[in-house]
Order: C-alpha cells, then sequence, then structure tokens
C-alpha cells in the first residue's frame, strides 16, 4: 500500500528538556499509506517524538513538514493539523463523562461541524468494525481496557484522518486484551492507513511494520525493512536491544 | 414544662416572612458566589495577567475577614463616601463577597484535578481553547468540585443569620425581637432551630444526591 508521496517529512528534528535532549537530529519521511513503527529502550524518546507530530510538544529545531506545510512555527493552526493527524493514547484517554457514542461524536460535531446523521452513521459502522457497537451508550469505566482502546481509535478515525499515530497502545493492557487491539490496527495497515506507531510487541512490529526506526538516546540508530531488522540488524544497539526479547 | 403553643402559633407569620428573606438572600448570595467563583477559578487556572493578581487579593482579603465586618463596612462604612445600600443589597453583597472566593477555591480545586493528559486527549481531537474548557474540563472540574461547592452552599445559608446585624429582617433579627417583646425565649430559639433546620436539611439532601450522580470523574477513562 506505500506509495511514493510523502506525507510527513521530518528534518533535523531538536528537541530538548531543559539540559537533557531528548530527540537530535532526527530525519524521518512518512509516505502515504506506509506502515512506520518506531522502537527502542524506554526513555529514548519514541513519545516524544509522536507528540511533537501532535503538536503536544514544543521543538527546539529542526522542521516537521505535512503535506509540505511546515508545523513547527508558532502560527500553526493545530486544531486544523489535528484533524488530519489523528493520535491513540497509552492510557485510552477517553472522556469519563461521555458516553462511547458522545465521545465518538465530539470532534466530528463540535471540530468539524459535520451532520449529526452523517456521523452517527459513520460511528456506527466504526463501532461494528470493532464489534462494538452494542456498547455505544456505555460509559468509559463500564468496558475493559482493550474495549477502551478500541473505542479510543474509533473516536480518532471517525475525524477521518490521513495519519493516525498510536502511542504504546497497548502498554497499559492485559495480555488477553493486547491481541484485540492490535487486530484492528493491523486491519487498518491493510487498508491502506498511514500510520505511525510505538510499541513493545515485537512480533505485532515485524508484522505490521513497512519500515522500522530505530531509536536510542534520542537519536535514529537505524532504518530498516522489519525482516532485516529482526533478523540482520545493522546496528550493534540494535541487536543488544532484540537480545532482550529472547530468553 | 410545656410550650407556649399560643405564641408559637401566633408568631409563625413572622418566622414565615423571615424565613422567605433569609432564603431569597441565600438563594442570590449563592448564586453570586457561583458565578464570582467561576470566573476567578478560571482567572487563576489559566494565569490570566494582572487579572490574576487582583483575584489573589479578593480571595485573600475575603476570607480572612469576617463576614460581621464585611457587612458593617458595606453598610455603615460605605455613606461615608456618599455610597449609600438597602441592607437587602448589602446582605447580599457581602454573602457573595465571602461566598465567592470559597467557591473560587472550590472550583479551582476541581479544574486543578483536571488531568493533563485529558486535556492533551481533547486537543488531539482538534478542539480549541474554548470547546476544551467546555466540553471536558469543567464538566470533570465540577465533578471533582461538587462536594465542597455543596458545603459552601450550605455554608452561606447558614451565614445569613448574621444579616440581623445591619437591620435585615430575617429569622435572627425577628427571633431577637420576639424573645425582647415576649421573654419566650425558649419558645422563640426553638422556632428558630426548626426553621433553619427545615430550610437546610433539603438543601442537604439535594446536594448528595447531586455529589452521586455528577461522580464519574473518579471513575477510569
Amino acid at each position: 500500500m506505500k506509495t511514493n508521496e510523502v506525507l510527513l517529512e521530518i528534518k533535523g528534528l531538536h528537541k530538548r528538556y531543559d539540559e537533557i535532549i531528548a530527540l537530535d537530529d532526527i530525519n524521518l519521511n512518512i509516505n502515504k499509506g506506509e506502515v512506520v513503527v518506531i522502537l527502542g529502550p524506554s526513555g529514548c524518546g519514541k513519545s516524544t517524538l509522536l507528540r511533537c507530530l501532535n503538536g503536544l510538544e514544543k521543538v527546539h529545531g529542526g522542521d516537521i513538514r505535512y503535506r509540505g506545510k511546515s508545523l513547527v512555527n508558532n502560527d500553526v493552526n493545530w486544531q486544523e493539523i489535528r484533524q488530519h493527524i489523528g493520535m491513540v493514547f497509552q492510557n485510552y484517554e477517553l472522556f469519563p463523562h461521555m458516553t462511547v457514542i458522545e465521545n465518538i461524536i465530539l470532534g466530528p460535531a463540535k471540530v468539524q461541524k459535520r451532520d449529526k446523521s452523517e456521523v452517527m452513521e459513520q460511528a456506527k459502522q466504526l463501532l461494528e468494525r470493532v464489534g462494538l457497537f452494542d456498547r455505544k451508550d456505555s460509559y468509559p469505566r463500564q468496558l475493559s481496557g482493550g474495549q477502551r482502546q478500541r473505542i479510543a481509535i474509533v473516536r480518532a478515525l471517525c475525524m477521518n484522518p490521513e495519519i493516525m499515530l498510536f502511542d504504546e497502545v497497548t502498554a497499559a493492557l492485559d495480555p488477553e486484551m493486547v491481541r484485540e487491539v492490535l487486530d484492528v490496527i493491523l486491519g487498518l495497515a491493510k487498508q491502506g492507513m498511514t500510520m505511525v506507531i510505538v510499541t513493545h510487541e515485537m512480533s505485532f512490529a515485524r508484522a505490521v511494520a513497512d519500515k522500522i526506526v530505530f531509536l536510542d538516546k534520542g537519536r535514529i540508530c537505524e532504518i530498516s525493512e522489519p525482516n532485516e531488522f529482526f533478523t540482520n540488524p545493522k546496528t550493534e544497539r540494535a541487536q543488544q536491544f532484540l537480545n532482550i526479547f529472547q530468553y | 414544662m410545656g410550650l407556649n403553643w399560643q405564641f408559637i402559633t401566633d408568631s409563625l407569620p413572622l418566622y414565615r416572612e423571615a424565613a422567605w428573606t433569609t432564603l431569597k438572600l441565600g438563594f442570590w448570595g449563592i448564586l453570586i458566589s457561583l458565578i464570582i467563583g467561576l470566573v476567578c477559578s478560571i482567572i487563576l487556572y489559566f494565569r490570566v495577567k494582572v487579572l490574576k493578581t487582583i483575584v489573589k487579593v479578593y480571595i485573600e482579603l475575603s476570607r480572612n475577614t469576617p463576614l460581621l465586618i464585611q457587612l458593617f463596612f458595606l453598610y455603615f462604612g460605605l455613606t461615608k463616601v456618599g455610597i449609600s445600600l438597602s441592607e437587602n443589597t448589602c446582605a447580599i453583597i457581602g454573602l457573595s463577597f465571602l461566598g465567592g472566593s470559597y467557591m473560587a477555591e472550590a472550583f479551582r480545586s476541581g479544574l486543578e484535578a483536571v488531568s493533563k493528559s485529558q486535556i492533551e486527549s481533547g486537543l488531539s481531537i482538534g478542539l480549541s481553547k474554548t470547546q476544551l474548557v467546555r466540553y471536558v474540563v469543567l464538566p470533570q472540574a465540577f465533578s471533582v468540585a461538587v462536594p465542597s461547592i455543596g458545603a459552601n452552599c450550605i455554608f452561606l445559608l447558614k451565614e445569613t443569620s448574621i444579616v440581623g446585624a445591619i437591620a435585615v429582617v430575617d429569622l435572627m433579627n425577628v427571633t431577637k425581637d420576639l424573645i425582647g417583646m415576649y421573654y419566650q425565649t425558649f419558645e422563640a430559639l426553638f422556632m428558630l432551630v426548626a426553621v433553619y433546620f427545615i430550610m437546610i436539611l433539603p438543601l442537604s439532601l439535594l446536594l448528595t444526591w447531586l455529589e452521586r450522580k455528577v461522580r464519574y470523574a473518579e471513575f477510569g477513562n
């Protein structure tokens, strides 16, 4: 599904927290239809990189371009950009005071000002796809972690984004619920959704990725095809990292 | 010792009228307090320049001076600068001045309880700042703040018993008059306690119900 059309262009991206350098000279292109998986040890800057792409972190140098438009100057209209770049968080972050369906239609109705019946129809289809249509009037607290995360994905999808960002979306889940969430993401990949995924699920990364980006200490160590990365990583650091996952 | 029922029946209309006055003062006092509190807490939450300092000074001034003295200042003090307000207006301003800061603190605790990640979640679906406050921050903050807002409402309604000091014909004032005129101290005070209890108990129950109703914030997201 990967095309040659570049959607996101990250050039020399630099980000620090006070004295600590979080991201250092990150260069990465994300093409339309491409699934990019970012791997790396804890604290290597994976989530920070993802958050920069959604305007949740201030960038200190370099450039991020979405369809050629820079996202790092002060007059970026993030309300507009975020409709095209959706994000799903580790801890679901559904709104606890709203039902499932209210959570889903808030953005389309209030931000995109779309017709309510049309949004409801789309929400219905998406909910059916993740098998949760019968829970549309439940509150998040009445759902399991896996169900909440699938709802969070639907909430982001209902905005019709062009790119989806997944920030360790299975890290907070019980093992038996990981699968149901990953299956949804895999389904999206098959449909050609452009995605940037941060995860610790190695076999999932291998199955879903078009490109593996390995990050360490805020720098990109290597960018490889998944098969190559998992069988024959180019760098020693990546080899060390992969060894941790072998028993 | 028997109660003087004749006295109680005779004075009932006076108590009813005074109770009505107290309720009116309490209602306006609480309503305006809520508005002041909400506005102040939002100013503090967004750290609005200049206004933030004014709000802080107001809160300290309001919380660290007794209501009785605030009322005396409004009623007797302001005449010096040519402002003379009716006793009821003074009572409402006094209650709101005091209640506003308590409500502001209650709302602030609620606002601060809304997690940063919930705000990011709202931002990530493209909500504007105003939409974020309206649909995400305030409902969750309210849910956390309801118990303290409720306590403040009851506190303010009780505090109305002090406004008799500036000649408002409230329950306390009526009671004192009746004691002075008829020496039926026990009956008069008994009525006073009973009327306050009858007014505040339903409010208490209503607030408990509301607390349960909006408790969603303490559950998972």
